[in-house]
Parts: C-alpha cells; structure tokens; sequence
C-alpha cells in the first residue's frame, strides 16, 4: 500500500519549519494550474484520445507519461539533494510504499474503468476548465467510488 | 477499419509534439508542488479528503486525509484554471465535447474511483509520482491497470462498438 511519509526533522536534523498554510494553497493552485494546462495541452482531457491509446490507435499517451515522469523524476530525485528543505519550508515527503493486495487489486479495477470511460481523477476535474461538462459524470461516479472504498475500509 | 490492427495510421496520427509538450508541463505542475512544499501531487486522494468534511467515519478522519484536504482542493481547483488558461490561449472555437455514453462516464467513474483510492494512486499517483519516485509497487500498480485498461477498451469496442 503507498502512503505518503512527512518526516518531522529536515535532512540536516533541524526540526521542520512548517510552511504557511496560505502559501502551500497558493503553491497548490499554481501547480495544479500547470498540471491543468498540461493535461489540455497534451489533449488527455479528450476521454477519446485516451481511448485511442488504449485500442492501439494513437501512442501519444506514452509521451504524456514520459514527459511527465522525466521532469518528475529530476524534482523527486536531486530536489532533496540540493535542498536541505522545500522553498517554502516543511520537509520533503517520501512516497513509502509496499506491494500488497490492495495495490494491485485496486490497480486492477482502476484499469477496468478506465478502459470502460477513458477517463482518469485528474483530467475529469480539468476537463470542467475547458468546459467538457459531460465530464461532470465521470467525477460523480469517481466520488461515489471513493466514498464506497472509505466505508467498507476495514481500518 | 478491423479492430485486430496495431497503429493502421502511424503512432502518432495527430502529431506528436503537444503530447510531449503537455507531459512536461504535467511534470512541472507536480515538481513545482514538490519543491515548493516537500507534497506528493497525485490526484485520486482528493476525491478521499474531500469526503472528510462530511463524513463522520473514522476512515475519513484520519489525519492523513484531513491534513492534505484544503491543499489538495485548492490542487484541484488549479486543474481547472490550468484548462481554462489553456481553451483562452489555444483559442478554441467551442467548449471541448465529450462524445463517450453517460452510463459509460458515470460506471467508469465508479470503478476508476474505487480502485484508485483502493490501490491509493492512479495515472498521476502511481504513473506519475510513483514511478519518479522510482518505487516498485507504483510500477506493479501501472502495469496492472495498463493490462486490464488495454483488455476492457478493446472488448467494450468491440461489444458496444464507442
């Protein structure tokens, strides 16, 4: 199961200055923002696109997740590394993971819908920016799912 | 056009260069929120957090999701700027349509939220933020959901045909 670490002390053992709430919801807008126009841009917001890619029509998918993954990856990787914390204070998160059950079996369903509508959590939520209302659809059935997963959560 | 054929109009039938582009710019979006804050940007949690202002159940109280909730929908929140920034700029003539059936969107949706928050990440989550993080589990999880994405578009293709 992936869960998401916030250490309390920064990498040179100082206890971690935590960031203004205030300025971690406006770095959140910004990079959501980014991420928004990204999805757009690369055309993900288009359940069809995504379709396409998944019926082996149109290899453009590989290319959003690469991208992605590669600038990505030089943040996650050499951000800590030449940080001794976030700009905005607190300390750098760690995504501790292991491999379970419910990873995969949650994987495996996720992929089932997917496949069904072509539609992920991030760009249903952006689609509404560029006025795919249809899209309003996708987020209720994804927030009904992830209301039924809490409630029958064993912890 | 046969179902049975790989790519019939090249890989990339539309161009290939605003792919890679709109990647990048996805990338920026969650290394801006990681080197700003020391946050783990994936986008299947918020529709978690979001519930924790309304539901009494234990499972919505813990605290990793009533600590993450205000900023992951203020995340949410730029998503959509980021896509209205993108219609004004690219000019586009009309809203974007979404020509997929209701019940496919709404029983999608369904799964696609159930499984993501079950195996806590999706294409952002475990795609996106997992694999730059170069963790294993998000890569079993991305090759999992591949397969049975691949496998349920293309029966649904060719059972309802959309």
């Amino acid at each position: 199961m992936a869960s998401t670490i916030i250490p309390t002390l920064t990498r040179d053992g100082a206890p971690a200055r935590k960031a203004s709430p205030l300025a971690v919801v406006c770095a959140a807008v910004a990079a959501g923002a980014l991420f928004g126009f990204g999805l757009a841009w690369s055309t993900m917001i288009r359940p069809e696109v995504v379709l396409s890619f998944l019926r082996f029509r149109d290899a453009g998918l590989m290319l959003v997740m690469g991208g992605g993954v590669a600038v990505t990856m030089v943040a996650y990787q050499l951000g800590p590394r030449l940080l001794a914390r976030p700009l905005l204070g607190g300390a750098f998160a760690l995504r501790a993971a292991i491999l379970d059950r419910p990873t995969v079996v949650g994987a495996a369903i996720f992929g089932i819908g997917w496949g069904l509508c072509g539609v992920c959590p991030g760009p249903a939520i952006a689609g509404l920016g560029a006025g795919s209302y249809e899209l309003g659809w996708a987020i209720a059935g994804i927030g009904l799912g992830a209301l039924l997963q809490g409630m029958t959560a064993r912890k | 056009m046969t179902t049975g054929m790989w790519f019939p109009d090249g890989a990339f039938p539309l161009g290939w260069a605003h792919y890679l582009a709109g990647g990048v710019c996805i990338g920026a979006g969650v290394a801006l929120l990681f080197l700003c804050t020391g946050l783990i940007g994936g986008m299947s949690t918020v529709y978690s957090s979001t519930w924790s202002w309304f539901v009494r159940r234990p499972f919505f109280q813990q605290p990793s999701l009533t600590g993450s909730r205000t900023w992951r929908l203020a995340y949410a929140g730029g998503l959509v700027l980021g896509a209205a920034a993108w219609f004004v700029w690219s000019g586009q003539s009309a809203w974007v349509a979404v020509n997929i059936p209701t019940w496919q969107l709404f029983v999608g949706g369904l799964l696609v939220g159930y499984g993501a928050r079950l195996s806590q990440g999706c294409t952002s989550g475990h795609g996106i933020c997992g694999l730059a993080s170069l963790s294993r589990p998000s890569l079993v999880a991305v090759l999992t959901f591949m397969a049975t994405a691949f496998v349920t578009a293309n029966v649904v293709w060719r059972v309802v045909g959309a």
